[in-house]
């Protein structure tokens, strides 16, 4: 951040967190992506046969290659809204924490199998 | 001394890109903990930096090539379903592992946990990568990005572990085999 003859502020950021917490919030949407996606999979069969890409991994190849996409997507999405902006990261990484916990949670078969 | 190409693959995807993202995950923490705290008196120099950011880039390539050969190499000579009435499942590691009450779980729980949880890593340290490339050292004026990184930092790492631990406990069971064979050294008659 630059004062107004030019000079910067001590400790002050050089950049926008805009583009960081993208980066953040849009790995944790992945992650969650592939574990409620997995969850799904495992639960229904069409689902399960929707997922099979690729025929010797099975719906692993789907669950994985879609929650990438949807990763990919949300970070481009995000980059583009945020990059040049200071965002309310506080509350961001709650969200980010909150669906990564949620997804560890999700792929544990002991949890999946509560659905 | 021989080695089948089936486990040769197993090796270079546990031992090679597994094993060595998990070595590298401790340093890297340590590393990105040091170079982003306000609290460190000296400035890093530029080449540390850059070290680092080389360092992060090789960890995003071995968790890729991990979770990919993972999930496109070895993954579908573990799930391969034997013809009917094939006595001898050693061939078939799943079906191996569910024929006995006292390994189904490797199956049923470090598989099923396995195959999903390691995509955690590779997503999580891309992450990581691209907030350290970007910021480098202004990461000490953004706690709170900080914070996260060196969270998802952490959970790619938990996420590396519960998987190279299934995986190997699985592989102990139940190892994948097949492929021509390698032959490394011959060895002498005593």
């Amino acid at each position: 951040m630059k004062m107004p003859n030019g000079d910067s502020l001590p400790n002050a950021p050089a950049l926008t967190n805009g583009s960081g917490s993208a980066a953040v919030l849009a790995a944790g949407i992945g992650s969650f992506a592939l574990a409620v996606l997995a969850c799904a999979g495992d639960k229904s069969a069409a689902v399960k046969n929707l997922l099979i890409f690729y025929k010797p991994t099975g719906p692993l190849s789907g669950v994985t290659a879609t929650a990438i996409l949807i990763w990919f997507f949300t970070w481009g999405i995000l980059e583009w809204r945020w990059r040049n902006r200071m965002v309310a990261i506080k509350r961001i990484n709650v969200v980010a924490f909150a669906l990564l916990g949620l997804s560890l949670l999700l792929t544990f078969p002991p949890i999946v199998d509560l659905f | 001394m021989e080695l089948t190409a089936r486990a040769l693959w197993t090796l270079v995807h546990g031992m090679g890109f597994g094993a060595l993202y998990l070595l590298a995950c401790s340093g890297a923490l340590v590393e990105l903990y040091r170079l982003t705290t306000s609290s460190s008196s000296s400035e890093p120099a530029p080449s540390q930096q850059r070290f680092l950011k080389v360092y992060l880039l090789a960890m995003v390539v071995l968790a890729w090539a991990a979770v990919l050969t993972g999930a496109y190499v070895i993954y579908p000579w573990y799930r391969a379903v034997p013809p009917p009435g094939t006595t001898d499942l050693a061939m078939f590691p799943q079906r191996l592992l569910m024929s006995s009450p006292t390994t189904i779980g490797w199956h049923s729980l470090g598989m099923e946990w396995k195959e999903h949880i390691a995509w955690f890593a590779p997503i999580s340290i891309t992450m990581v990568a691209f907030v350290f490339i970007k910021y480098g050292r202004d990461l000490k004026n953004h706690p709170q990005l900080r914070a996260a990184v060196l969270c998802f930092a952490a959970a790619s790492f938990v996420s590396a572990g519960i998987a190279g631990f299934c995986g190997a406990m699985i592989n102990k069971y139940a190892p994948v085999q097949g492929g021509h064979t390698i032959q490394l050294s011959r060895g002498e008659e005593k």
